[in-house]
């Protein structure tokens, strides 16, 4: 008798129900372990190019945020040397005009951004610079945002208030075409 | 005897499907390795800059990436330290750039034209007059979405 009920076992298969947490084991191994790298960057609108040199425009001078970057990466902004970390309080002060100061923007719809580098300027103070006048806007659209909505912007949002906020405030940031002083590498 | 008959009787197995959910792991953690590993060769060193605007860029198949550094080590014998674009998996000059984006863009249907984005990944220590050129190049070829990839900054 107990030689038959020793064959019956070896008929038995393996159990395989030990598998499938092996299985999950590993599952959960691989899920924690790979980044997902998300690709995130600033994005930016180009300008479309054209052959005919742009018409010359009159600006009044107080409508226009200059921003000079030179190939030392040193910031000329209106007229004066700024360190990078006043360069965004300067933009917004400079699009909101609170004060209703002479020299700042009349309005934010006629304020214009324009920023020119070197082609020695680094890339990383390029985009440092551009990142803080993006973040200028971002602010200010987040403030227009909470006052007229009473949430903080956000990519989310309705495409009509995006648009009523971005009508208010638009982003006009021009680029000029480089200088050509210092050395490239 | 009834014992043993009864044996006999319940020895029609059918196929056991309990290994299937591992076959289907298997060829998960198959394909899950091969996309990491698919990611191509770098031929130039990249470490972009840090930045706190940032977007995340959705659809991966809208995106292209145009990689401007220095070559790596193992390259510089041959190409020099000055910065480079690569193009796919291979080392470029901007004028190849019209072509690539032609290519990507073929791949795309057409509806979703509009949303292309360029991905500029570009080294920090890489001075402006390469990232000009290439931004110039995109503007005629009509390529106007940028990003400007960066990483999220460590506070």
């Amino acid at each position: 008798m107990a030689k038959t009920s020793s064959r019956d076992r070896m008929k038995n298969e393996i159990n395989a129900g030990s598998m499938a947490d092996i299985a999950f084991l590993l599952l959960i191994f691989f899920l924690v372990t790979t980044t997902i790298d998300v690709d995130k960057g600033i994005t930016v609108k180009l300008p479309p190019w054209s052959d005919e040199a742009p018409e010359i425009q009159q600006l009044r001078s107080r409508n226009v945020f200059s921003v000079l970057v030179n190939a030392q990466d040193q910031l000329l902004v209106r007229g004066e040397l700024t360190d990078i970390n006043d360069l965004r309080e300067r933009a917004k002060e400079f699009i909101s005009n609170p004060q209703k100061r002479e020299d700042l923007s009349t309005d934010p719809k006629n304020a214009i951004i324009s920023l020119k580098n070197d082609r020695g300027t680094s890339y990383k103070q390029y985009l440092a610079v551009y990142n803080e006048l993006k973040a200028a806007y971002d602010e200010l659209w987040d403030e227009e945002c909470e006052r007229l909505y009473g949430i903080p912007y956000s990519d989310e949002l309705p495409i009509a208030y995006k648009k009523a906020i971005k009508d208010k405030i638009p982003m006009v940031l021009s680029e000029a075409e480089p200088t050509n002083f210092g050395e490239e590498n | 005897m009834a014992h043993f008959k009864k044996k006999r009787g319940k020895s029609s197995p059918e196929v056991s499907t309990a290994s299937l959910p591992d076959i289907i792991f298997m060829l998960l953690f198959f394909f899950m390795v091969v996309t990491v590993l698919r990611d191509g060769e770098r031929l130039v060193k990249v470490v972009v800059p840090e930045a706190t605007q940032l977007q995340k860029l959705e659809q991966k198949s809208l995106v292209n990436h145009i990689w401007i550094g220095r070559p790596i080590e193992k390259y510089q014998a041959v190409y020099g330290t000055k910065p480079r674009i690569q193009l796919g998996d291979k080392f470029a000059t901007e004028h190849d750039i019209p072509l690539f984006l032609e290519q990507h863009k073929i791949k795309v249907p057409e509806p979703q034209r509009p949303a292309i984005t360029s991905s500029l990944k570009v080294d920090g220590d890489v001075t402006m007059g390469i990232v000009t050129d290439v931004k110039t190049i995109l503007r005629k070829s009509g390529q106007l979405k940028v990003n400007y990839s960066a990483r999220p900054k460590q506070k």
